[in-house]
């Protein structure tokens, strides 16, 4: 897993290695200090000397000049290692997640990948800065000490080895017990995440029904749970610093005992013991060292191993192997087709379809609410994949298609019109980012928009909000034909998007599309006959089924359905 | 409404007032653990102490003697270690407790600010959300809070340790040379200066770091928000590219930010060392020439102290960053903490009230079906009017940015039971008349009033409980059907919900679901057609029997099929109510009492459909599709 995340390293691998080496260099600077020091005592100021003072002290000016360039350099690459890890973890992530599909992104929910985007990257990120810096710190100066005491008296020194191996063995379990309940608590994070963002999107509602007391309970409960889950790893984690004070104390007693021993008989000098107290000390701070950051890692493994799963994630729906890059024409076929949202799903919301529909040709869709007649259009650019059966474009399954010439070919205006942040033209660009002003104004003339857009004090450079909130809901949906058309599709989806278009410009539009693209093949959905009753032919949709597929006055004739839906319109009209 | 504002600040330095706020908000609410934490540090550093302290004495006087003993005796050696062993236990105990201590702190501190934002929020006004980016808003909750979290567990108890360390070393330099401690503390006074200046530079970045997190977040989650449209269009790389230009400024503050932290500590530590070997030349020439009073012994022990002096300083340059990044963090927590709430001034209450026998209300405890506004008069009277759903409009003028007026001398009148609906152009000012009644936006000049009272003397809260609202975004939320039909009467009965199911035609499509009304909704419903989020947003405001529903026309998606039976749903549930309806399909409000005709936020024409029709104008223009209506 590590290993996984570490190949993000990339780019930011030099500076990556640099820092700990600066880090190094600091380390080695910082040791000889404390012997500058005892020389600046023992040399110069016991025995009166000005002269060594001065040497030993613009020595160890130099030697913390050295240390602090050293320092200062090994910060510098540090966070610059750092930073530009996190950068491109975010970015790989960010880059799976277009590929992923509707079932990728329910398996997380939004809101969970935002938070592993942006808190569990920033947890990572503390924790490789963390380690660049700390990881060769600590164990630099354990070696250093170790070895001194080795030196002084092996021995002894066992003692030290005891209480490592002791020490290394509680951490290792402490640890072991934490790292489950982190992983339990971000998935809290993400449900308290969740739980704000739901609340803000609906504040209208919130406030409508006056339930903000009700929200903030809702919420709480949420932060609450986070708390005690996190207070239940700290709880562990706590443990950290009293058993490494424990192992320190114990030490210092078995050295002084066991010390006073050798000593006694003669076998060590006083001076040999007070170095090896320093050397404990020195020791077991580094080992506290490492214990703060193995807890800073074993915090961030839970979040490392969130981002992992993000990059490992392998998108549902990916391109065929040898994908096919050209597509003849708009024809689309169903051949036994059956759908369903989730695995284990008793009925498929689309059961048995078979439907063939000439390219150039224009049809309607109509059916009650549930029907499924958005997830059969879905099917066609491979928004999801079919349970059973095969859906073919241009006479070859969609599947055997590279993805992005199949949905370059196939347009779908949604049903939920989603604008996004930018200027009216970069919205309308999504459909060709390199259509000229001209183009775009021809799209926008086909779907009726021009006008309205021209109206607009800064024309097609008008800001959209996020989501489109300036505009009316017949603003959106003629924006968002436009751009549907500026791909220039081989199909083109209408899923019940004229339906805050008055008739009359819904009409223009269907006639402008009829004129000036006979050879895109049409489907429309709509609740209004009058939208669909001049198609070629129209799809009359029941309860995951077909029931009848005719021309306007077939239908009328024969299904009943259809004849339902007839009537209740008509009789609204005439009022 | 304008652009998405950022929550953050444009990375200008950091106010020290933040940090002032930050603590009096930590240590405020958890004193008391703060006082037994500080107990225990210092207990915990005495014993520290006490455990350097207790070499030297063993070995002079424990361990020295037994050298030149032949009988060794060493029982007065276990006798210390056994007395030292208490000591450190208890060190040890009291590390335990304070650091337990912490855990409680932290977690809860993080808690509190938590709900302190999210109530915060829940109180301000519309417009607030109308003009920040969610995303930004989403950010305050988790990159901003988790700042702090490292500045409680840490950062503070370290402060406590250095300070209690500090102080004492500093009393003993002072005693042993007052020019030597000078020389120190004008190195301090250096550092303090080389400090401010890095940790200025470092907070400015730290500030923008957390303003591009905002950034970035708003934007992923605007991406997976539109994430069909997304790939719908092969946008993805695209929306890379976009993304790397955020994520790649989030990387240019980051780096800066943790640079400037990083060298914190190797400048701090060095200029400690400077300052070591200035005291030792300055304190050498003064024991050589004897000024002063300071002797070669003092020097050596004053030269110790420099280092424990500096040596704390050091540890808590270290604490510095978090403290800067927890600044920024504390930053945009605040700001938003400190928005203006929604102002309530109302008085005017909704109680139950019952009929006496001479025609007066009086106020009831239990539920009755006649509700009353309860409104006290100046002379302690108090006024019980019946809640009818009169709603008049006088003279209303109205804009959400000023000099850009939205909408203008809006007069209206609705009796109660009528229903009102609004036609017109988009930006005529429909949805905004809706806006002001249930006052999610105040007027500027004239009246509204409700029953005879000015809405402004209304408590906002009652108000609100008075008007149902179906919105043009079905907004539902995470939980089970019957709960989303309960929002807004959650002890509502079973029999009622499916009562008010039947109303708005949902129960059919509900029963048929395989978990039927407990079938769990995530994700605002997406499991759910369109037009069955909208009946089930129809059965909520059903069950909140209001008696005045504003409806932003939610039946515009709707297979005619169901909208037949929504309509018929609809009807029943607006009979008796005064209703405002948005009408984006004009089929619907046919049997409107009053239409009104909006037009660059004036009121053009009004009647009935019939009326409208024969005087040929908007409306029957309207009407026959000669001009848009939305």
């Amino acid at each position: 897993m590590i290993k996984r995340l570490l190949q993000e390293v990339k780019e930011y691998k030099k500076a990556s290695i640099l820092a700990p080496l600066f880090m190094v260099g600091e380390v080695i600077m910082e040791l000889m200090l404390p012997f500058l020091m005892s020389f600046i005592i023992d040399q110069g100021v016991n025995k009166g000397d000005l002269k060594a003072v001065i040497t030993y002290g613009s020595l160890m000016l130099l030697v913390a000049f050295i240390s602090l360039i050293c320092g200062f350099l090994s910060g510098h690459f540090a966070a610059y290692a750092s930073s530009g890890f996190v950068m491109n973890l975010r970015r790989s992530m960010f880059e799976n997640i277009q590929t992923f599909s509707f079932a990728n992104i329910d398996k997380y929910s939004t809101s969970g990948l935002v938070t592993r985007m942006m808190t569990d990257a920033t947890n990572v990120q503390n924790a490789y800065q963390m380690s660049l810096r700390m990881m060769v710190r600590a164990p630099l100066m354990l070696i250093v000490a170790m070895f001194m005491t080795f030196y002084i008296n092996s021995e002894l020194a066992v003692i030290f080895l005891v209480a490592a191996i002791f020490l290394a063995f509680l951490l290792g379990f402490l640890i072991l017990k934490v790292n489950p309940i982190f992983t339990e608590g971000f998935k809290k994070y993400d449900d308290m995440n969740a739980s704000v963002q739901e609340n803000i999107s609906n504040i209208r509602v919130v406030k409508a029904y006056v339930k903000e007391e009700d929200e903030k309970e809702k919420f709480f409960n949420a932060a609450s749970a986070l708390r005690k889950t996190f207070r239940r790893a700290e709880n562990y984690l706590v443990f950290n610093s009293p058993i490494m004070q424990l192992t320190m104390y114990s030490s210092m007693l078995a050295l002084s005992w066991f010390g006073a021993k050798y000593i006694a008989y003669g076998n060590m000098t006083t001076g040999e013991l007070m170095s090896m107290f320093t050397y404990t000390i020195n020791i077991l701070m580094s080992l506290m060292m490492l214990s703060m950051i193995f807890v800073m890692l074993s915090m961030s493994v839970a979040s490392a191993k969130r981002i992992v799963e993000v990059l490992d994630e392998k998108p549902s729906i990916t391109n065929p192997e040898n994908p096919i890059t050209e597509i003849k024409n708009g024809t689309i076929e169903f051949e036994n087709v059956s759908f369903g949202y989730y695995e284990g799903e008793e009925k498929y919301v689309l059961q048995n379809i078979n439907l063939k529909i000439e390219s150039g040709e224009t049809i309607g869709i109509i059916g009650s609410t549930g029907a499924s007649k958005t997830t059969l259009t879905s099917l066609i650019p491979r928004l999801y994949d079919v349970n059973e059966g095969s859906v073919k474009v241009g006479g070859i399954d969609v599947r055997d298609y590279d993805l992005v010439t199949l949905r370059d070919a196939v347009s779908m205006v949604l049903q939920k019109n989603v604008l996004f942040s930018g200027t009216v033209i970069e919205n309308l660009r999504w459909g060709n980012e390199f259509a000229s002003l001209e183009e775009v104004q021809n799209a926008a003339r086909l779907a009726s928009a021009h006008d309205f857009i021209e109206e607009m004090p800064k024309g097609y450079d008008s800001i959209v909000e996020q989501g489109g909130t300036n505009f009316s809901g017949g603003q959106k949906q003629r924006l968002t034909i436009a751009r549907a058309l500026l791909k220039n599709p081989k199909i083109l989806i209408l899923d019940d998007s004229t339906s805050a278009v008055d008739t009359a410009t819904d009409q223009k539009i269907r006639e402008a599309l009829k004129t000036t693209r006979p050879e895109t093949t049409k489907l429309i959905i709509s609740q209004r006959i009058s939208s669909i009753q001049d198609a070629d032919r129209i799809i009359v949709m029941d309860e995951s089924h077909i029931t009848g597929i005719g021309t306007h006055e077939e239908l009328l004739a024969f299904n009943k359905l259809y004849q339902e839906v007839y009537e209740t319109q008509k009789r609204g009209d005439e009022e | 409404m304008s652009r998405p504002k950022n929550v953050g600040t444009d990375g200008k330095k950091l106010d020290i007032n933040v940090l002032k706020r930050l603590l009096i908000y930590i240590l405020s609410r958890y004193k008391i653990h703060y006082i037994f934490v500080f107990i225990c540090i210092v207990i915990s550093s005495l014993a520290q102490v006490s455990a350097s302290l207790f070499m030297k004495i063993l070995i002079d006087d424990y361990i020295t003697p037994l050298i030149f003993t032949v009988e060794k005796d060493f029982t007065p050696l276990i006798t210390a270690l056994m007395v030292m062993a208490s000591i450190y236990l208890i060190g040890v105990i009291t590390n335990f407790i304070y650091q337990k201590l912490l855990v409680i702190i932290s977690q809860g501190t993080l808690e509190n600010i938590r709900r302190d934002l999210f109530s915060h929020m829940q109180k301000l006004p519309i417009s607030y959300f109308d003009t920040h980016s969610h995303g930004d808003i989403m950010s305050i909750y988790t990159n901003d809070t988790d700042t702090l979290r490292q500045v409680i567990s840490q950062s503070i108890p370290q402060f406590l340790v250095s300070f209690f360390t500090i102080i004492s070393v500093f009393i003993s330099m002072i005693i042993l040379s007052v020019p030597l401690t000078l020389i120190t503390l004008s190195m301090v006074v250096v550092m303090q200066f080389v400090l401010k200046k890095i940790m200025s530079k470092s907070g400015r970045y730290f500030s923008k770091q957390q303003k591009m997190l905002g950034l970035e977040n708003g934007y992923i989650e605007e991406m997976m928000e539109g994430a069909r449209v997304v790939k719908v269009f092969n946008y993805e790389n695209k929306a890379i590219n976009n993304f790397n230009k955020i994520n790649k400024d989030l990387f240019d503050a980051s780096f800066q930010a943790n640079k400037y932290a990083n060298i914190l500590m190797p400048v701090v530590g060095n200029l400690g060392h400077i300052s070591y070997v200035l005291v030792a030349l300055i304190g050498g020439a003064m024991a050589v020439n004897g000024w002063g009073n300071l002797t070669i012994g003092g020097l050596a022990s004053f030269l110790t102290l420099n280092r424990s002096f500096n040596g704390p300083l050091n540890q808590i340059s270290q604490q510095l960053n978090s403290v800067i990044m927890a600044m920024a963090g504390a930053e945009r927590i605040f700001k938003l903490l400190d928005e203006e709430v929604e102002v309530d001034n109302g008085f005017v209450t909704l109680v139950n009230a019952k009929e006496n026998e001479d025609g007066s209300l009086s106020e009831v405890e239990k539920v009755t079906n006649i509700w009353a506004w309860k409104h006290k008069r100046e002379k302690g009277q108090t006024e019980y009017v019946r809640l009818r759903g009169d709603v008049r409009f006088y003279d209303v003028n109205f804009s959400y940015i000023e000099n850009k007026p939205v909408l203008k001398g809006i007069n209206l009148y609705a009796e109660p039971g009528e229903k009102i609906a609004f036609v017109g152009a988009t930006g005529a000012g429909k949805t905004t008349i809706t806006n002001l009644i249930n006052r999610f936006y105040d007027i500027n000049h004239g009246s509204i009033t409700y029953d005879g009272i000015d809405i402004k003397l209304i408590k906002k809260d009652d108000l609100r409980r008075s008007l149902g609202i179906v919105l043009q975004d079905t907004n539902l939320f995470t939980g089970t059907i019957e709960e989303n039909i309960k929002y807004a009467r959650p002890n509502a009965t079973f029999e009622e919900v499916i009562e008010a199911a039947k109303l708005a035609n949902a129960h059919y499509f509900i029963k048929h679901l395989e978990h039927g009304y407990d079938t769990v909704l995530t994700r605002s419903g997406a499991s759910l057609s369109q037009g069955q989020r909208q009946l089930l947003s129809i059965a909520r405001a059903a069950l909140a029997n209001s008696p005045v529903l504003i409806l932003d026309e939610a039946t515009s998606s709707i297979d005619s099929q169901t909208e037949r039976l929504v309509q018929e749903g609809m009807d029943k549930l607006m009979s008796g109510r005064t209703t405002f309806v948005i009408a984006h399909r004009l089929s619907t409000i046919k049997n409107s009492n009053v239409i009104m005709v909006l037009d660059n936020g004036e009121i053009i024409e009004r009647g009935n459909h019939k009326s409208l029709l024969e005087k040929k104008g908007t409306y029957y223009k309207l009407y026959t599709g000669l001009i848009e209506n939305d």
